[in-house]
């Protein structure tokens, strides 16, 4: 055996040997490359655009979400987030059962309008019972009803620049130092039109309770529970999300968490 | 040549044998590099998922006002007012403090699933531990479906991976010859490495695949009896999870077994392709 051949394998061997301990020296060392300002994470976090079009691909525009019998509910819905939003607006309300309710949807549409709770609650209603997932990993199963989220924009009349639908909340989000930002969310037109995407203002056969969000929450039954906000105040068309929160499209994307939660 | 070397030399072939055959081919060795990273931050920012909601059940919700779970990690205040992290498996509770439930110093605890070197990152950071697994769980089912249906055409699968009749009947002995350490440098898999490759490669790469698709809201709605496969999105969360738990016992075991085989040769093969068989013994010789 010549000199270069037992080299070559010592070097391939420690190579190995090296190279698979690199990662056992403690995962705190990879830290570094893992803050929301890295460029590393920004290059993993693009495989969430794939993602978001492998899905758009793969699943039909109105491909609903499975539906569960009645039976199946075997537990009030779990809160999450804001659960008592104490916000002045919010409690002014929440005083009169929200009979001064009104929500605003403005933007790119053709005729800004308000609803009261009983305007939208005498348009055509859809019930459904269906699971939420929480980004946490938890799911639970609830009965939702609420008006579809297309027959409000039907009657606002959507302008054709407009890309995506924001909601925007009463409950504000703590950040420490920097304070507290209104929650708010982001859709594009696919889920706004979805069949399952209501705007929900009773749960299990009863109005919507604080803790879920009353008067009105959304519900796009296809993505995580984080896109779908609580206390809606208003709804927004518009054709960028850059003017809004960091610009990511909802409160949880500002710090990190993926715009298109359909994973 | 030196005295030392010709010795070393010596006793090297005397060691090594027999001759050096191309044993994997370099998309075997892609793949398995490829799998190799792709699973270490699978894993480490898997458990990084885990610990937002450290408890798995069965069915197809999360009982919070009934019990469905199966396996929990969580601190708990004990009689006295301490606290302790605890591990409860199908109802049987245990104390695991310091690794599961709660861990990090005393002075300075954590309450936590998994300890902080066992994620990534290491602090909790749900929304960085989903980017990294994302794109990895991308990588990873990309290469194993290259793997899988060119291994399929070429007869890589049925040749090298499935088991023949031969390799069960000998599995016995294989197994024995394994537990004493005893191994046969061919320049096929034995018996058992066929059993333990093709279970791991056909049975849990894509069931940890599967299980992970049926976890999406979005994948529910294009394919949704793909949940009732796997009997609903928290069993199949809990799958992914046992599915994690064989991988890590297979690497142990996979590795161990690189050391005892010899790890020179084990790490040349992987990495050029090249390995020392065994010399062929037609009569055993004394020592």
């Amino acid at each position: 055996m010549s000199p270069l051949a037992i080299n070559r394998r010592r070097f391939l061997t420690l190579a190995g040997v090296a190279a698979s301990t690199v990662p056992l020296s403690g995962c705190d060392a990879l830290d570094g490359f893992l803050s929301n300002q890295s460029p590393v994470r920004d290059v993993l976090a693009s495989a969430n655009g794939l993602t978001y079009r492998a899905h758009r691909i793969l699943i039909g525009a109105d491909t609903l979400a499975p539906e569960f019998s009645e039976s199946e509910i075997r537990q009030g819905q779990r809160p999450n987030g804001s659960t008592d939003p104490s916000e002045p607006e919010y409690l002014a309300l929440k005083d009169k059962t929200f009979a001064d309710y009104r929500l605003t949807i403005g933007g790119l549409v053709e005729k800004p309008v308000s609803f009261s709770l009983a305007e939208l609650r005498n348009m055509p209603a859809r019930a459904q019972v269906t699971r939420h997932d929480c980004v946490e990993g938890w799911s639970c199963i609830a009965k939702w009803t609420g008006v579809p989220l297309s027959a409000v924009l039907d009657e606002v009349k959507v302008k054709p620049e407009a890309r995506f639908v924001v909601f925007h909340c009463f409950d504000k989000m703590n950040l420490g130092l920097s304070g507290a930002v209104p929650y708010y969310e982001s859709i594009d037109l696919i889920d706004a039109r979805h069949p399952q995407t209501i705007l929900a203002y009773g749960c299990n056969d009863q109005a919507l309770p604080v803790a879920n969000g009353a008067p009105l929450r959304v519900r796009i039954e296809r993505q995580l529970g984080y896109k779908m906000a609580k206390y809606i105040k208003g709804i927004e068309l518009v054709s960028t999300l850059a003017p809004f929160g960091s610009g990511k499209g909802g409160f949880w994307e500002d710090l990190g968490y993926e715009w298109y939660a359909g994973i | 040549m030196s005295i030392v070397d010709e010795v070393e030399s010596r006793h090297a072939s005397a060691r090594d044998g027999g001759e050096v055959i191309y044993r994997h081919r370099v998309a075997t060795r892609l793949t398995h590099w490829t799998w190799a990273i792709a699973l270490f931050f699978l894993l480490l920012s898997g458990l990084q998922i885990f610990n937002a909601h450290p408890t798995l059940y069965i069915g197809k919700q999360s009982g919070f006002e009934f019990d469905n779970s199966v396996l929990s990690m969580r601190p708990m205040r004990n009689a006295d007012g301490s606290v302790d992290g605890y591990t409860t498996v199908l109802g049987q509770r245990f104390k695991t403090t310091g690794l599961f439930g709660m861990s990090g110093s005393a002075e300075n605890p954590s309450y936590r699933g998994f300890p902080a070197w066992a994620t990534l990152p290491s602090y909790q950071d749900l929304a960085t531990g989903r980017v990294i697994h994302f794109f990895f769980a991308w990588l990873f089912a990309a290469a194993f479906l290259t793997w899988f249906f060119s291994s399929l055409l070429s007869g890589h699968i049925r040749r090298d991976i499935l088991p023949s009749l031969d390799d069960i009947k000998s599995l016995p002995r294989s197994i024995g010859d394994h537990l004493r350490f005893r191994f046969h440098r061919e320049s096929r898999y034995n018996g058992l490495q066929k059993l333990t490759y093709a279970a791991v490669l056909l049975l849990i790469f894509p069931l940890i695949i599967l299980t992970g698709l049926a976890m999406s809201p979005g994948m529910n709605a294009a394919w949704p009896w793909f949940l009732d496969l796997f009997g609903g999105r928290q069993t199949a969360r809990s799958i992914h999870f046992i599915c994690m738990a064989l991988l890590v016992v297979f690497f142990i075991v996979h590795v161990v077994m690189i050391v005892a085989a010899g790890p020179f040769n084990e790490m040349r093969s992987i990495l050029t392709g090249w390995y020392r068989t065994d010399p062929e013994k037609k009569e055993e010789h004394g020592a």
